[in-house]
């Protein structure tokens, strides 16, 4: 009997354990054939690890702070000082790696509360659906009209310049995206005939959406995010730069730019090198992301 | 047999649609009764999946302006949501209808197996349950446990390694014997089978009817067959009622429509069976009725090869025959079947004869196609 000779088969050795590995090594390989997408996790390995290791890799760990060295003011790139020194004297390249440190975690925070509160609204809006649907997904129309910047200004404007405000702000601003995302997803997996079945089988709206929808749209949310890291810390720098992030001497990317906007001309790296270093962050942040949506074969916008 | 479990009387079922009202369910009328089991029979777009899913409460975007869903006494329209959802799964529960898209794909056999023993039945999960659920680790292993004998049960040979596989590992007759371990894991007392084993080989789906029929036994579940095939109807159930366009045309124990079959279409779907002898079947000619606009008397008319001026004038019930087989026909002789019988089972009438039997001289064309009918 055919039922039999499957079965048999099945049980002659570990099928399914070995359909998963190679599932995973199929994965990998099509992830590491996109060259840029390798390039990417490098970019972003290297980076994570310049934040992590910040003060240990930086050679003047104290410049992250207030310090003033006239001494060595305005100093162009050398040995002693790898990206040149600012007005006030301190190290560029050790305030760089600190820079790293609050650009990943302005990325992961603001990511998290929006991912959190965006899944969770698009979840609900696209299964319940109806009247519930409609307040969720016109309110989110409204926030996607506002541009984030703008929207993030606004707010920052009215609690306050602090990095914990602005990363709110940016949050605030973003969740909007996750919800249309999330539920366009769901309204095309509750028709799916295993969501049924598992009704049919007594599963309440709370289970069906986070237990059987949620783990099914994890995909292009992982994508988006990954894509959203960039744009997250291109946001966030840019705040910083109009001074509504964290306040000086607190070592932002989007602060040092602003501080050597005015010296472009004779002190250039005072400026370029943090750039530099947003434009590395966001580069690899993409790379990754591209590689993630072949890999996870999915359209996110 | 015993006390009527289910009892649907005068269903009907609307969906709102940008082409009008469709009226899909048009007046459905069955009952099963504790350890019974039955078949709904009709061909594809006919109503079936709809009248078990309006059962099941599983309609959300359906109207159902008429009719009572009468289970262990309750008439389930009246219920709230809550109350149905209470009874969905564990009282009554249902296989799916196709292996392939019904298990979800990201989780394991053995989380929506367990699942089902933990959430079912309740609302949603409340912060501290699943908290209090996540430390009490020995629950677990008893679901694991009960999980794992079920997948025995359905004749799966590594339970343990199935159990920890995700769908997409399994082959489709694996699949649906998961499927059908979900669906009697919580022993319910209702099944409704929506016609399991047909997106499988033939082989694979006789196997999968005769375990499905040996759990049943054992259990004693009363089971709701859907299927478009007479053939396995009559392989699996005592009772079969045959759909034509959202309403029930003959109803009969299996043995008596197999031996008289009354209706038109019944002796049409009889006659669609390939055979080897005689070759692929004829078929009926012509489609099923546009929902929207349905002919108000007899849906079945216009591919009728018998219709009379009656049957596209005045609507036909059901009419008791002899004991428990009802059909809905003008065709037969007897007194009209103008009128609805609150109970079909009131008394049976003599509705005379059709006019395939009567004239067997005159008319050989027909006679020919009756023949063909009972050969079956």
């Amino acid at each position: 009997m055919a039922t039999e000779n499957t079965e048999r088969i099945f049980d002659s050795n570990d099928t399914a354990r070995q359909e998963r590995i190679k599932q995973l090594k199929r994965g990998v390989q099509s992830f590491t054939q996109n060259k840029l997408s390798v390039i990417g996790l490098l970019m972003i390995l290297t980076l994570v690890f310049a934040a992590i290791f910040a003060p240990y890799i930086a050679p003047y760990p104290e410049d992250a702070g207030p310090g003033v060295n006239y001494d060595q003011a305005s100093q162009p790139p050398s040995l002693e000082h790898p990206m040149g020194t600012d007005t006030t004297g301190r190290d560029i390249f050790s305030r760089v790696l600190f820079g790293a440190r609050l650009s990943l975690l302005m990325g992961i925070v603001v990511l998290s509360i929006a991912i959190s509160i965006g899944v969770t609204l698009g979840l609900v809006a696209g299964y319940l659906g109806g009247k519930t649907n409609t307040v969720i997904m016109r309110t989110t129309d409204v926030f996607l009209a506002i541009p984030p910047t703008l929207l993030a200004m606004t707010v920052v404007a009215a609690t306050g310049a602090s990095l914990i405000n602005v990363m709110i702000a940016i949050a605030f601003s973003w969740w909007s995206w996750y919800t249309r995302l999330v539920q366009g997803e769901v309204l095309s997996i509750k028709e799916d005939e295993f969501i049924e079945s598992s009704r049919a089988l007594g599963s309440g709206w709370f289970r069906t959406t986070f237990k059987e929808i949620l783990p099914n749209v994890l995909s292009p949310i992982t994508v988006k995010a990954t894509l959203d890291m960039g744009f997250v810390i291109l946001v966030g720098a840019g705040l910083s730069f109009l001074g509504l992030g964290a306040q000086p001497p607190t070592p932002t990317w989007g602060a040092m730019i602003a501080q050597g906007r005015n010296y472009v001309t004779s002190f250039w790296w005072i400026a370029v090198f943090p750039g530099l270093a947003i434009s590395f962050a966001v580069l690899g942040f993409n790379f990754i992301g591209d590689g993630l949506r072949d890999v996870l074969d999915v359209e996110v916008n | 047999m015993g006390d009527t479990l289910l009892e649907v009387r005068n269903l009907h079922v609307h969906f709102d649609t940008y082409d009008g009202v469709a009226e899909v369910i048009n007046g459905v009328d069955f009952t099963i009764d504790e350890g019974e089991t039955a078949a709904l029979v009709g061909e594809t777009g006919c109503g079936k999946s709809v009248t078990v899913k309006a059962i099941m409460g599983l309609l959300p975007a359906a109207r159902i302006p008429e009719g009572e869903i009468v289970y262990k006494g309750q008439n389930m329209l009246n219920l709230s949501d809550a109350e149905r959802h209470a009874r969905r799964g564990r009282e009554m529960s249902m296989i799916m209808q196709d292996p392939m898209t019904s298990l979800n794909p990201v989780l394991t056999v053995g989380e929506q197996m367990t699942d089902v023993l933990k959430w079912q039945g309740r609302r949603r999960l409340s912060v501290t349950e699943w908290v209090r659920d996540k430390l009490a680790r020995t629950s677990d292993a008893e679901y694991r446990e009960r999980a794992i004998e079920m997948l025995a049960d359905v004749d799966i040979s590594a339970p343990e390694r199935v159990f920890d596989s995700y769908p997409v590992e399994l082959s489709g007759g694996m699949r649906q014997r998961v499927l059908i371990a979900i669906a009697v894991l919580s022993e319910p007392d209702f099944l409704i089978a929506d016609e399991p084993g047909t997106a499988l080989d033939v082989t694979t789906e006789a196997k999968i009817l005769d375990l499905l029929d040996e759990l049943v036994e054992e259990r004693d579940t009363s089971v709701l067959y859907i299927t478009h095939d007479l053939g396995i109807a009559r392989e699996v159930s005592d009772f079969i009622n045959v759909m034509y366009a959202g309403e029930i045309v003959e109803q009969a124990p299996t043995s008596d429509l197999f031996a008289d079959p009354q209706h038109p279409y019944t002796r049409g779907l009889l006659e669609s069976i390939p055979t080897l002898s005689t070759g692929i079947g004829d078929g009926i000619e012509g489609h099923l009725p546009d929902y929207t606009d349905p002919p108000s008397a007899c849906r079945f008319a216009d591919r009728c090869p018998y219709a009379e001026p009656e049957c596209r004038e005045v609507y036909p019930y059901p009419r008791q025959t002899d004991d428990e087989h009802a059909i809905a026909c003008h065709l037969f002789d007897g007194p009209p079947a103008h009128e609805r019988h609150v109970d079909i089972a009131a008394e049976p009438v003599n509705i005379g004869r059709p006019p395939w039997k009567e004239s067997s001289e005159t008319n050989s064309e027909s006679d020919a196609v009756a023949d063909g009918g009972s050969i079956q």
